[in-house]
């Protein structure tokens, strides 16, 4: 054999499961970020009491693959000023980190995309968080005023929730004694419990900080419409402008993989260690094959009979999911496959889970000011996420020190974690109200008919 | 042989990034090229599986440094600073200190291929069972054998940051 070929057939023998991976990543992810866009259009028109899109596709099923391609043939305009090769460069930086942090998550114990490397939660974290090089530098090349003061403002932004957010989710790994992501969700299982209920308060600030980190409403100051055009995307377009946005909603699923993993119980379903619960195994088929049947029962509502035939197929895939993950309960053989397929089910469902609290948030609070959104991150969360990861590292050496009940400690945590809160909402509304009456802000009517 | 590829590939991006960082004019490019270096290198520390390190390497210094880098180039004007003179007067000294380190490691190199059987030391990376878990090692070694020295640090750090606060203070 020629010796050149060799090491990279070897190389293909080792590492053809994670360059697969890769490939799935890539080619999987723009299309799911896609419908994570349609299910937002979908979820905010219905709880406007619209219809939102609806033309392209039963009930507007195909508006993505629609958007996508007007975006790829859309005129790719680049400022004259702009510097050219940082302009090129941001966008793809950010979605690459993105894509990249994907890579660590695994979506069930037999999905691991990449190895079960040894710092594999903080390697998702870290690599996530680099996107915000490709913001910073977008904003700065487009050469407009808009574009920089939304890449500063992203910047202090996300500069202040990572503390925060990373600080929560040292209070989790305390508990999990691990970085490797199956080790973690093994650790829920050996507990017994999801970790949300031993440190509730970890994942309320890790929500927050993780809805800042991929700039949605409230937070989304960096690209506020009303204030700043569009922010650091004001002067991308076309296929340039959907790397970013693939970007950010990449970053949704890597935060909600995250916040699932951790605190959530990852792959694992509602009471893993509890026998007579077993009969929650055959919720993901009997969930997927309800599915199907719905859409079988709406198909028959479509008025052209594309819709028809789509629905069809949409009902078809339903019932072959179900029949997949229904199978190893019923065929004993293949009952080896269930931990994994099951496991997927949850993994997705907690994640999508995640998102939907994160849209629901999104048409629910109207925008913060920049100064009320500093003052929550540096003033609040961080001396609470302090706290709290102070609070857990107590609790978990009276319980193994000095024989205290588990649950016992862990409430004695969030209780000191909550008075903590309430101290500091009471020392902020004071100095709020100390520094209105020293010197009333100019103009208040002005300001609040432009805020939001 | 893929080992040495892969080392190759990070170790010549590093060392070209490194270079283009000092010669260009434009203080984002070479914040962009000095980002290139740190991630490359972040890449060999990965291949010597030191799992720790790279990441600590990207979450600290491409995600956390740099980030504060590109911040303030961001704030300053760049036109005038492309059509000023550059201050580096001390070119013949750098040029001496480089040779001496050049002279250095080509020592080195030469003396390690002396070494029988062994030809140029390369990094050549421990098969991944044989090593123990990356992140158990560093903080046993940190919090066990460095304690001290490890808090000294930290309370250093945490003494420049409370001086950083109070010189940045409006003085009333």
């Amino acid at each position: 054999m020629n010796p050149t070929v060799h090491p990279v057939l070897a190389f293909l023998q080792a590492w053809w499961v994670e360059l697969v991976c890769g490939v799935v990543i890539v080619a999987v992810v723009p299309l799911i970020a896609g419908y994570l866009v349609l299910m937002e259009r979908k979820l905010m028109a219905d709880m406007q009491a619209r219809l939102g899109p609806m033309r392209v596709g039963p009930h507007g099923l195909l508006q993505p693959i629609a958007d996508a391609v007007k975006l790829l043939i859309k005129e790719d305009i680049i400022p004259d000023h702009a510097d050219k090769m940082i302009f090129w460069l941001a966008p793809v930086a950010s979605m690459t980190a993105a894509l990249t942090a994907m890579g660590g998550i695994a979506f069930g114990p037999s999905f691991l995309v990449a190895r079960d490397i040894n710092v594999g939660l903080l390697f998702v974290v870290g690599v996530s968080s680099m996107g915000l090089l490709g913001i910073m530098l977008g904003g700065w090349a487009s050469n407009s005023h808009y574009s920089i003061m939304g890449a500063l403002r992203s910047t202090a932004q996300l500069v202040s929730y990572e503390t925060a957010g990373g600080l929560a989710l040292i209070s989790g790994l305390l508990l999990a004694g691990t970085l490797k992501i199956r080790a973690i969700v093994d650790a829920q299982q050996h507990f017994g419990v999801w970790f949300v209920f031993l440190a509730p308060v970890a994942l309320f600030i890790y929500l927050i900080a993780s809805i800042a980190e991929t700039n949605r409403a409230p937070f989304d100051l960096p690209e506020a419409e009303s204030e700043l055009v569009a922010g650091y995307m004001t002067e991308f377009s076309g296929f340039r402008w959907a790397l970013y946005f693939l970007g950010e909603y990449t970053n949704m699923i890597v935060v909600g993989a995250v916040a699932t993993t951790l605190f959530l119980g990852g792959w694992l379903r509602p009471f893993p260690n509890v026998r007579w619960m077993n009969w929650l195994d055959a919720v993901p088929a009997l969930f997927t094959a309800a599915v199907g049947v719905y859409c079988v029962y709406r198909a028959g509502k479509q008025p052209v009979r594309v819709q028809i035939w789509f629905m069809w197929g949409v009902a078809l895939t339903c019932f072959a999911a179900a029949l997949i993950l229904g199978l190893p309960l019923l065929v004993a053989p293949m009952k080896f496959m269930m931990p994994g397929l099951n496991g997927a089910f949850w993994f997705l469902l907690k994640i999508s889970a995640y998102i939907y609290l994160f849209m629901w948030v999104r048409f629910t609070l109207p925008r913060y000011r920049f100064d009320q959104l500093m003052h929550l991150g540096w003033y609040i969360l961080i001396p609470l996420a302090i706290v709290n990861v102070l609070a857990v590292g107590i609790a978990m050496i009276l319980e193994s020190e000095y024989g205290w009940n588990r649950w016992l400690a862990m409430l004695l945590t969030t209780v000191i974690t909550l008075a903590t809160a309430i101290l500091l909402l009471y020392l902020n509304d004071k100095r709020a109200a100390a520094s209105s009456t020293a010197a009333p802000p100019e103009e208040p009517s002005a300001e609040d008919s432009y805020a939001g | 042989m893929l080992d040495k590829v892969i080392f190759f590939f990070f170790a010549g991006v590093a060392i070209l990034s490194a270079a283009l960082m000092v010669t260009r004019r434009n203080a984002m490019h070479s914040a962009v090229f000095l980002i290139t270096t740190l991630l490359a290198t972040a890449g060999i520390f990965l291949q010597l599986r030191a799992e720790f390190l790279f990441i600590a390497q990207i979450i600290l210094y491409v995600a956390g440094i740099m980030v504060l880098f590109i911040f303030v180039i961001m704030l300053v004007s760049l036109d005038v600073a492309l059509h000023q003179v550059k201050f580096s007067r001390q070119k013949w000294v750098a040029l001496f200190v480089t040779l001496a380190l050049a002279l250095e490691v080509g020592v080195m190199l030469w003396s390690s291929r002396k070494v029988p059987g062994q030809g140029f030391l390369l990094p050549n990376a421990v098969p991944a069972a044989k090593l123990p878990a990356n992140t158990e090692a560093l903080a046993g070694r940190l919090f066990d054998a460095y304690l001290l020295p490890f808090e000294i640090a930290s309370v250093l750090l945490l003494v420049a940051m409370v001086g950083a606060v109070v010189m940045a203070k409006k003085r009333t």
